[in-house]
């Protein structure tokens, strides 16, 4: 662990936050913002890629201001938080560049509205943070940040249809935030730290009946933002509303965040296997089909893509229900490619609307002859959000199964059943979807001469490249998440890092506070207020 | 940890109760002001948890200001301090929402989704949820069918085509349910359904 390491792990936060200031400054000058925001996100997407290498010898731990672990907050980035970030820093400055070539091309100089790209900044401050996070409070901060922002970007313009979406969206949410917050003042009441590498070491400690419903508390909270079974009724309800980018986007990372937090949370602080990974077996096994059934009554991309989303939840689901190292292998290595995919989807259906001029599959039709470039765009994510070897979605589907079987009780061979039906019926939905949109004869005059501007395809060609190099590397990058699964579950190396030599204390200052133990600093929450 | 008293008071406790279920109440209701309201509720019931969570009240948490073991817990009072204006912030949005959704609808209350109606209306009628060339079924079985079908011996050219011409196949045999329930499907997919 390097000192240049270490100052990179607060970037990812810092960065966008500055630019969504200095953007929301500078909201008369449309090209300042744009330089500024994609700026920023080109830096996070670099200093993320440092972590990348940097994880691999070790997680970093910083503690923040300098004071030490317990007391102050700390940013941790291990294997699977600099993985999340590379990934998610990269889809979004795509989704970035994406929206900035909507709004030249609509002639709309502030695009969409000024708003946008300090929201969008914001929204990544959260997401990063979340990643980062160290700390039980601070990651509900994240959230909370993430949550505010997407609630403007989702509403954003306020049309009848997008508030619709958007009081369901906020509501469900704001419902989530009370339910994770009532589950910190458990946890605090209980062990008396939001730590949660001190955490870790407490919740053995405390009373079986108490860890166990805050572990549920926690499921539930983080299982409504990862729209779990029978908390996911609001996502393809608010989601198909909001522009193309916003949905790619919230698609892409929002979901995911409530996985990373069951993964991390899951593993760091419940590592026992109890009758927990049970019930995550059976809702992973409903996600999934329920999902998908939803997915098959569709007619409109948007929806579908939306329920599709659902459904492959389930597939994360399952591989941390597995809590085996495998297992978990599998899973991270699912949520890399189910971010991109998802969104690299969602904005080649942004082009689809643009060229077509309707997302229902009622409407659309010929493109693959009117727009062959838009058609292979759409194929190849679309096959590997299936399953179909040898892409990326294959491999992580394959390395669920093989864990699947490998354990082989009655529950598991169910979940391996459900996997294979739910790829069989996410492949029938996209086919669907193709034949309509793509081959069968436009009900509906398309104009045969428009053009998609270039600095949308752009992006959207760079993430479907990026989805085909997740199937390139798949055997590092499957050994990194291999490698991050194992560091996961070993139950130590986290805490060691945090708590360096066997001590109670980080790295910083906090000598007064070491000698006596009456009084908790004030410093965890304090700068977030 | 030191040990610090931590049995909550009978009254706060009580408070909690009664904010929690009158807030759940409140978010049951439609109208969006009303779960703003029931959402202000809930986030004060947890705010007052954590204070439950913090322990006893003490003094003020200042060194020279209390004897150390005599004050009360500042990291629960930062947490609700965060929370608290986590909530503000959120609840400006909320109620800028309901203003918007006042000013577009007359009212702030939260609508159902036409598309999910609109699905579910499909799925109790058994209907196709869109139209499919494709797949078309024109005849009652596949007699029927195979006797529509354009015949390359036929000679003539202009016999009947396959799907790709569903008004043909409606002068199919009496009896076959299909076509007479398609003008009836048709009509809903035009967006003009009434609420």
């Amino acid at each position: 662990m390097s000192l240049t390491a270490a100052a990179l792990v607060p970037l990812p936060v810092v960065l966008p936050l500055v630019a969504a200031g200095l953007a929301l400054a500078l909201w008369r000058h449309p090209r300042a913002q744009r330089l500024i925001t994609v700026a920023a996100l080109a830096l996070v997407l670099a200093a993320a890629v440092g972590l990348l290498v940097a994880a691999d010898s070790g997680p970093i731990v910083v503690d923040v201001g300098g004071w030490a672990a317990p007391v102050g907050i700390d940013l941790v980035a291990d294997r699977l938080s600099a993985l999340m970030l590379v990934v998610s820093s990269f889809v979004m400055l795509c989704v970035l560049l994406y929206s900035l070539a909507q709004g030249v091309a609509d002639g709309d100089e502030e695009a969409p509205v000024a708003i946008y790209h300090p929201t969008f900044m914001v929204l990544a401050a959260g997401v990063f943070n979340a990643f980062l996070s160290g700390d039980l409070f601070n990651l509900y901060v994240g959230f909370e940040i993430f949550l505010a922002a997407s609630y403007v970007l989702l509403t954003l313009g306020g049309t009848g249809e997008r508030i619709r979406a958007g009081s369901i969206y906020v509501v469900v949410a704001l419902l989530s935030s009370i339910v994770f917050l009532v589950a910190i003042a458990l946890t605090y009441a209980a062990t008396g730290t939001v730590n949660l590498a001190q955490l870790s070491e407490r919740y053995a400690e405390i009373e079986p009946g108490m860890a166990l419903t805050i572990q549920l508390l926690l499921l539930l909270a983080f299982g409504i933002k990862a729209a779990i079974f029978p908390l996911s009724a609001w996502l393809p309800d608010s989601y198909p509303t909001a522009p193309a980018p916003v949905t790619a986007v919230f698609a892409g990372l929002l979901t995911k965040v409530g996985v990373y937090a069951i993964i991390r949370t899951q593993t760091l602080l419940f590592p026992e296997g109890s009758v927990v990974d049970d019930v995550l077996m059976w809702l992973a096994l409903l996600t999934m089909v329920v999902g998908i059934l939803g997915a098959v009554a569709q007619n409109d991309i948007k929806r579908l893509l939306s329920f599709t989303l659902v459904s492959h939840i389930g597939y994360m689901i399952f591989g941390i229900a597995l809590a085996s190292e495998p297992g978990m292998a599998a899973a991270i290595f699912y949520v890399v490619h189910h971010i991109t995919v998802q969104t690299t989807l969602f904005l080649v259906v942004g082009l689809v609307e643009r060229r077509g001029g309707s997302t229902s599959l009622d409407r659309l039709g010929g493109l693959a002859r009117l727009a062959p470039g838009l058609a292979i765009l759409f194929f190849i994510p679309a096959m590997n959000l299936a399953g179909i070897p040898p892409l990326s979605g294959f491999l992580g589907k394959v390395g669920l199964l093989e864990e699947g079987v490998a354990q082989g009780t009655p529950l598991t061979w169910a979940l391996v059943v459900g996997s294979v039906v739910t790829s069989l019926l996410t492949l029938y939905a996209i086919v669907k979807a193709w034949n309509k949109a793509f081959w069968q004869t436009a009900p509906v005059e398309i104009p045969a001469d428009a053009r998609l501007p270039r600095g949308m395809v752009g992006p959207a060609t760079a993430l479907v490249a990026f989805g085909l190099a997740l199937t390139v590397v798949a055997g590092p990058l499957y050994a990194y998440t291999e490698r991050a699964a194992t560091t996961l579950l070993d139950g130590h190396t986290y805490v060691d890092a945090v708590f360096p030599g066997d001590s109670d204390r980080g790295q910083g200052e906090s000598n007064e506070v070491a000698e006596d133990e009456t009084g908790t600093e004030p410093v965890t929450g304090g700068e977030d207020g | 940890m030191s040990v610090i008293d931590t049995t909550p008071s009978v009254v706060l406790v009580l408070a909690i109760g009664v904010l929690f279920a009158a807030g759940v109440y409140l978010l049951l209701e439609r109208s969006l002001t009303r779960v703003l309201l029931g959402f202000i509720l809930m986030g004060n019931g947890a705010n007052l948890l954590f204070l439950v969570a913090g322990g006893r009240a003490g003094g003020a948490p200042i060194i020279g200001e209390t004897p150390e073991g005599e004050m009360s817990d500042p990291l629960v009072q930062a947490m609700v301090l965060t929370a608290i204006v986590i909530t503000l912030g959120i609840t400006a949005f909320v109620l800028a929402m309901a203003y918007r959704s006042w000013q577009l609808h007359g009212h702030d209350e939260v609508q159902d989704d036409l598309e999910d109606r609109r699905v579910a209306r499909h799925a109790a009628r058994n209907a196709p949820a869109f139209e499919d060339a494709d797949t078309e079924e024109s005849g009652a079985s596949l007699d029927d069918e195979a006797a529509e079908v354009r015949d390359e011996t036929d000679g003539d050219g202009d016999g009947v085509t396959d799907g790709q011409e569903p008004d043909a196949t409606a002068d199919g045999p009496a009896g076959a349910p299909a076509p007479d329930a398609r003008p009836d499907d048709r009509r809903p997919r035009d967006g003009k359904e009434p609420r």
